[in-house]
């Protein structure tokens, strides 16, 4: 199991060929209380950089993008009563869809949690 | 988040920051978003409590008649707004328009009058333009922009018990009504309005002041600073406009729902009828009705449906009727929230639309104005 995380503030827990992805603690503190979130179907194929979610705030909506080319195996369906969960555990509980990574060679592209800490600074 | 050094200050800035303000970039004035509470908890503790808002980046301007008489200058005024602003007695406040010649909102505003001059608060980005539209229309009166008086909303049920601790006049006040209040030493010209749809009042002092009195109205424990956020999901659930948003230059005041702010002396057969730009539009509108209407929308499930997205009279989005304006999350509806323009056939209470967002419909329901009811002390 390895830890990735992304620019746009998303983390992946890779294990094998699939992902559990979610935002990190700094984008959930960001964005603020989220009272929606919507992701796309199971089975949707997704490239890298194309929406797999939309978290609302209060204010604004913002997609949260695939990290990688895959898959989308299932979205968090607790999310759907409850979405200020991501808020309040973005890296355990509210995390937002699992993934199926169809080239895992582009997880060498991401950052681990240093590399992260560092580029939020 | 970083905010640009060119952005400018209110009197508040030091108190925002010591609070952990979130600053963005809003009308050129570095402002607060939020503070550590977040939107829901803020919105949440105005309409159960009280919250103090820093508005200091609206623009105040005091308008004296050259003449000495105070009905000149309302005279003058009425030039610019349909409101009637002569028949508006000193220590009331009055809410209008300044209109274009095709009918439509060059700005809002409130008009408050006093013994000797009238003293008006417009919206931030619109200011400077105000300022000169009003130098160039009111050659017979002296207009003077303010901006070293900074400007604070009190809001919430309990803001009546925290500003009568200061001044036990605060209690006296009525809706729209206007009292110089003294508030630590400071005099401060206080009226009973604001922008949340509850109780509260809306405080204009002095700059150098305006850290020390927010400071001492902080000490009350009920009161807790509000940003911008929660301004606007709460002016959204009372139903009041944003301008830029809900009203514009291509929309009128009766499209707007806003005939209510147009007295009669100044409709078609009163005394004073017309006589500001686009009346003949407006009165017009008045008498025969207008293509469409602002209304109050209440979308389906959780998710909020923005400023933008279209309205269609059925589920296969092919027959646009209208579009909203304004839309967000209600915390204290714990549901989306929106306004809209709907054409009048489709703008009925209760009717039902639907919403496109993110291409599928999310059916929205026709709803009265406000969302939320008013909690003013009339």
């Amino acid at each position: 199991m390895t830890l990735y995380f992304t620019s746009e503030h998303e983390w992946l827990r890779v294990e094998g060929d699939t992902a559990v992805v979610g935002i990190t603690q700094h984008a959930a503190d960001e964005l603020g209380e989220l009272v929606f979130v919507e992701t796309k179907p199971a089975g949707t194929q997704v490239k890298a950089g194309e929406a797999v979610a939309v978290v609302e705030s209060v204010k604004a909506a913002s997609d949260i993008y695939a990290p990688v080319d895959g898959e989308i195996v299932d979205g968090n369906a607790a999310l759907a009563d409850d979405p200020s969960i991501v808020s309040s555990d973005p890296q355990g509980a509210g995390w937002i869809v699992t993934f199926r990574l169809s080239n895992p060679a582009q997880l060498d592209g991401l950052m681990d949690a240093v590399a992260y800490a560092a580029f939020v600074g | 988040m970083g905010t640009d050094s060119s952005l400018l200050h209110t009197p508040l800035h030091t108190l925002h920051q010591d609070f952990g303000g979130k600053m963005v970039p809003f009308a050129g004035y570095a402002m607060p978003l939020q503070y550590a509470d977040g939107i829901m908890a803020e919105h949440r503790h105005v309409r159960e409590h009280v919250g103090l808002f820093d508005v200091s980046h609206m623009g105040q301007v005091r308008i004296r008649p050259r003449s000495g008489h105070v009905e000149d200058a309302a005279l003058a005024l009425e030039r610019l707004v349909p409101a009637d602003i002569v028949a508006l007695k000193p220590n009331r406040q009055r809410y209008t328009q300044f209109t274009n010649p095709s009918g439509g909102i060059l700005d809002d505003l409130m008009v408050i009058a006093q013994e000797d001059c009238l003293l008006l608060v417009v919206n931030a980005a619109c200011k400077q333009a105000d300022f000169a539209h009003l130098q160039d229309n009111l050659a017979d009166c002296l207009v003077e922009p303010l901006p070293d008086r900074a400007l604070l909303a009190l809001q919430g049920p309990e803001a009546q018990d925290v500003l009568s601790s200061f001044d036990a006049d605060a209690a006296t006040m009525r809706f729209m009504d206007v009292c110089m209040l003294e508030i630590d030493g400071a005099r401060c010209i206080v009226s009973r309005s604001g922008y949340t749809g509850e109780d509260g009042y809306e405080i204009s002092l002095s700059a150098k002041d305006a850290d020390r009195v927010a400071r001492q109205l902080l000490q009350h424990q009920q009161v807790r600073l509000i940003g911008l956020g929660a301004r606007d999901s709460l002016r959204l659930e009372a139903g009041l406009c944003l301008y830029g948003a809900d009203i514009d230059e291509t929309t009128t005041p009766v499209e707007a729902a806003l005939e209510w702010s147009i007295q009669k002396s100044r409709r078609t057969g009163g005394a004073r009828a017309g006589g500001f730009p686009g009346a003949d539009i407006k009165l017009d509108q008045l008498e025969k009705g207008v293509p469409r209407r602002r209304v109050g929308l209440l979308p389906t499930g959780r998710a909020p449906v923005r400023h933008g997205a279209p309205l269609y009279a059925d589920a296969a989005l092919a027959d646009k009727v209208g579009e909203v304006t304004s839309g967000a999350f209600g915390p204290t509806l714990e549901a989306p929230v929106a306004m809209g323009y709907v054409a009048t056939p489709h703008a009925g209470i209760g009717t039902e639309l639907v919403a496109e967002l993110r291409g599928r419909g999310v059916a929205t329901r026709v709803a009265a104005l406000p969302l939320v009811p008013a909690r003013f002390r009339r």
